[in-house]
């Protein structure tokens, strides 16, 4: 178990002294998210329909632009190698990044999105929905991303590769939920899609650390 | 099976087998296309606008069978080691994605008349929309390695990780209940169920038998292709080294 802490607690420390914490990541998201209505226009109605999808994917954007510091980093210094001989099974090992990762981008958009949320016109009766549908939802992007970052690491130029890799497998998080929120800003129980989100990352959580893992001892060879 | 993973055994055998399964492709073809817009009547609600299902069914049904075939090579590769198993998947990558490219075109084509949209987002179009993506996704991954053996092994994870989606895009139609059609034939009710004239079932399975060895034609020439690129390369590299 110390392994397994000190690892999550080293890849938070790198992410604050070099990544500006998670920072960066809800730079990114509020900077899309106030996008929208300079694309579609200012008419409030308009906003409130489109503001869960759009919140949505301005978190899976923000997700999967900081993909990358989770293995490339380690790889290009070795440092992938240490851990791979380590006792702690790489298994773990990625598991620890992303929860990691998680704490430095998913756990801060839970706090941004509701100011987004604001700005956009989200229905008052959805933002416990939205709350609950990020909170189970974005451990499930960090867990699928890290399987196209495993993928990709170790390449030079892999950014949009990852993005293309990653991004179908992230359109069933996406759609669950935005169900979700759209659901509750309709009076309709948001719990069922709320329960598959979370299906979908229980799911995530023992499966892409064994694929991650698969694909950086690729990369370490 | 295993003797074939020899390169020099699966180039002769399937330079035998090659012209007579092209062969077959064609006559099939021929056969399929002159009963499906001549001999068949035309829909009693549709007119001779449903002639294009003979197209957009076998293309769609290929594009799923396509990716099942390339997560079984992907699971010899990673299995076995096969140099065959691996080129076999990277070969069928692109004739799967022409496939699953032309069933999202041709159904296209064919909803603007019947559904009166170009494109709707309903459970089965999105869902092969996806597994366009994966396997444009795979390929470029194909790409992006100097290595072969890591591309290889790199591209098998994630071809088997895409398996989900192609699960989703064949049963997505007897899971929801959205715009598109459920399933008019299952391998199980083909001779049985009479959801699906017979006059329209017996091109229907011609189209698909002649898309099925136009498959096999194409993915045996890109093989073979792959074997003799993998060769000059091994010579190209024994050159240097001399």
């Amino acid at each position: 178990m110390k392994p397994f802490l000190s690892l999550i607690r080293r890849d938070l420390a790198i992410a604050f002294r070099t990544g500006g914490g998670g920072a960066l990541g809800v730079a990114f998201f509020v900077i899309v998210a106030t996008l929208v209505p300079f694309g579609v226009g200012p008419i409030p109605e308009l906003l409130s329909r489109i503001a869960p999808g759009m919140l949505w994917v301005a978190a899976l954007l923000a997700c999967l632009l900081t993909l990358d510091r989770l293995f490339q980093a380690d790889v290009e210094d070795g440092s992938m190698d240490v851990l791979a001989l380590s006792p702690l099974p790489l298994e773990m090992v990625v598991l620890a990044k992303c929860i990691a990762h998680w704490l430095t981008t998913g756990l801060p958009l839970l706090l941004a999105a509701p100011v987004m949320a604001l700005t956009l016109q989200l229905p008052e009766a959805s933002y416990p929905a939205m709350i609950a549908s990020l909170a189970l939802g974005t451990p499930a992007l960090s867990l699928v991303g890290a399987i196209g970052a495993a993928l990709t690491a170790g390449m030079r130029r892999g950014g949009v590769l990852t993005a293309v890799l990653v991004l179908p497998l992230y359109v069933p998080t996406l759609i669950l939920g935005a169900l979700a929120v759209n659901a509750s800003a309709m009076d309709l129980p948001a719990a069922p899609y709320l329960m598959l989100s979370g299906a979908i990352t229980l799911a995530a959580l023992p499966l892409a650390p064994f694929v991650a893992a698969a694909a950086l001892r690729l990369a370490i060879r | 099976m295993w003797s074939f993973a020899n390169p020099n055994k699966f180039m002769r055998v399937s330079g035998v087998f090659l012209p007579w399964i092209a062969g077959i492709a064609v006559l099939l073809s021929a056969w399929g296309l002159y009963q499906a817009l001549y001999i068949v009547p035309p829909d009693f609600k549709q007119g001779d606008g449903a002639r294009i299902m003979f197209v957009h069914v076998p293309a769609a049904a290929m594009s799923i069978i396509v990716y099942f075939i390339m997560c079984l090579c992907a699971v010899f590769a990673l299995i076995w080691r096969h140099p065959v198993a691996y080129l076999s998947a990277k070969a069928a990558a692109p004739v799967g994605a022409a496939f699953t490219l032309l069933a999202l075109i041709t159904g296209a084509i064919w909803g603007k008349p019947m559904w009166g949209a170009w494109w709707v987002w309903d459970a089965r179009l999105t869902s092969e929309l996806i597994l366009f993506f994966f396997y444009v996704g795979y390929i470029a991954l194909w790409d992006a390695f100097d290595d072969t053996d890591k591309a290889a092994t790199a591209t098998s994870y994630f071809c088997l990780v895409g398996s989900v989606f192609a699960f989703l895009a064949k049963y997505s139609v007897d899971l929801w209940d959205t715009l598109h059609q459920s399933s008019s034939m299952t391998i199980g009710t083909i001779a049985t169920e009479e959801k699906l004239a017979n006059e329209f079932k017996t091109p229907l399975l011609v189209m698909l038998a002649a898309f099925y060895l136009y498959f096999l034609t194409l993915w045996l020439i890109r093989v073979r292709t792959e074997i003799r690129a993998r060769r000059v390369q091994a010579i190209r590299q024994a050159a240097v080294i001399e």
